[in-house]
């Protein structure tokens, strides 16, 4: 049976993992190569990068580590942050990242999502979407969940997936850095209408809330976290039996 | 030395990273001599059978692929290039394969129920058909790392391991030395690294 799966995910910048509360408060947390070891080793399913870097030297640092962890690390990576081009995928892609994520490069230009999918397959195209409520609906916000892109997010996944997205990431500006659960009610509104997997990431404050999460909306596929991960608060194990206990189909080691 | 065939499509960083974290030595290549000088040959592949197939037989790697399996060295594909080594393909439309191993590839759509996604991605189990040196590591149940939406069919006699998709569908299949796996060993952790190392002790 496919697994859910679980998805620590590493923001970095200038070559060292950092996590926003809230977007804002950036906390230093630890070196990436080592953390990324570390979470395979301890079961994650998957990991995402994402660069938050702004300079080219920085970009460049990102696009090492991200060499260097793929050849220690030997499973999926999903790379994301900064991608507004083809060029863009082709960079990470050879530094080994699996799949790409697009955010506010693609709400610029969607058709970076078209261009990717028949260049790369659309199995390496990640649309990430940072959405908020406004006004009775879910809203798009680009530049880091700071800008209100005026678009509904359900339209706008829709059409990413029609682009050629071949994995939604769905990150609830409004329960991120709460951590008192997922966004239940905008995960679900999203289930029902992508037909790709669903990544929920946003508010995840406790093993238990991944329980909540996959029984609540049985359509999402995998459950990404950070500072949860990264300060030691869940572990991968432990949340693993926790899932399998409940019948929630996980990967777990057979292989001693 | 295991030679990674080099035609032209797919990503091989992660690949030759995997074959080089347990010690394999790895030439990527797209040279007939080299291919057939190798002790093992591993044809990868991502993308769409018909353009992969018209690659591979374009730089006439179609026919060194070939000549090793005769030869009787170890063969195993990957992914699309474990899908290469059947007979045909109905990938949008019908495409001739190597024709190494008896079968089909066929679409998932149609032959699951509607409410699984296609592609398959993520991780799944592997259920064991038969013995096979490849597993020697690893242990049924184990999980390994699908991205497809087509698969293996009609290959009773290939059939290694299977993994359940809302049907079940070949996993590993095997004949003699020409062995493919459909999932990703090179993304598939430990359980990955272990079929490769089981492959690359085989001469």
């Amino acid at each position: 049976m496919l697994t859910k799966r679980i998805i620590p995910c590493l923001d970095v910048r200038d070559g060292r993992v950092v996590k926003g509360t809230k977007f804002e408060q950036i906390r230093d947390v630890d070196n990436p190569v080592r953390l990324a070891e570390f979470y395979s080793d301890n079961g994650a399913d998957e990991l995402v990068f994402y660069d938050i870097t702004a300079s080219y030297e920085g970009r460049a640092l990102f696009t090492d580590i991200l060499r260097e962890t793929a050849s220690r690390v030997f499973i999926p990576l999903t790379v994301g942050g900064g991608i507004n081009s083809v060029e863009d995928f082709d960079r990470v892609l050879k530094c080994g990242a699996d799949k790409v994520s697009v955010n506010s490069g693609a709400i610029r230009n969607p058709d970076l999502i078209t261009g990717a999918a028949q260049k790369y397959g659309s199995q390496c195209v990640v649309l990430s979407v940072d959405a908020k409520r406004v006004g009775g609906q879910f809203r798009v916000f680009s530049h880091g969940g700071r800008v209100d892109t005026g678009l509904d997010a359900l339209k706008w996944i829709r059409d990413g997936i029609s682009r050629g997205a071949g994995e939604i990431v769905l990150n609830s500006i409004d329960t991120d850095g709460v951590k008192n659960g997922f966004d239940i009610e905008m995960l679900r509104a999203v289930t029902e209408i992508s037909s790709v997997p669903v990544v929920a990431s946003g508010g995840a404050g406790s093993a238990k809330d991944f329980v909540t999460l996959f029984q609540k909306v049985p359509g999402v596929d995998a459950g990404l976290a950070a500072s949860i991960f990264h300060f030691g608060e869940v572990q991968i194990p432990e949340l693993k039996n926790l899932l399998a206990e409940k019948n929630i189909p996980v990967r777990r080691r057979v292989f001693p | 030395m295991t030679a990674i065939v080099d035609y032209g499509v797919g990503n091989l960083f992660s690949l030759s990273c995997s074959l080089r974290s347990i010690g394999e030595e790895i030439v990527i290549t797209s040279s007939p001599d080299e291919i057939l000088a190798a002790d093992r040959v591993i044809l990868p592949g991502v993308g769409a059978f018909g353009d992969a197939a018209a690659l591979l037989r374009e730089s006439g790697l179609d026919k060194t692929v070939l000549t090793c399996a005769e030869d009787g060295k170890p063969l195993l594909g990957i992914c699309l290039g474990m899908q290469l080594l059947f007979e045909r393909s109905f990938e949008f439309g019908e495409h001739r394969g190597l024709g190494l191993l008896k079968g089909s590839i066929v679409p998932m759509e149609g032959r699951i129920p509607e409410y699984l996604k296609i592609p398959q991605i993520g991780w799944n189990s592997l259920s064991f058909k038969k013995q096979h040196p490849l597993l020697k590591y690893i242990r049924n149940g184990d999980y390994v790392y699908f991205v497809h939406s087509f698969f293996a069919a009609d290959c009773e006699e290939s059939l290694v391991a299977v993994t359940e998709y809302g049907c079940e569908m070949t996993a590993v299949a095997a004949r003699d030395r020409v062995m493919g796996c459909q999932f990703h060993p090179e993304k598939s952790g430990e359980v990955g690294l272990s079929i490769l190392k089981a492959f690359c002790e085989m001469n």
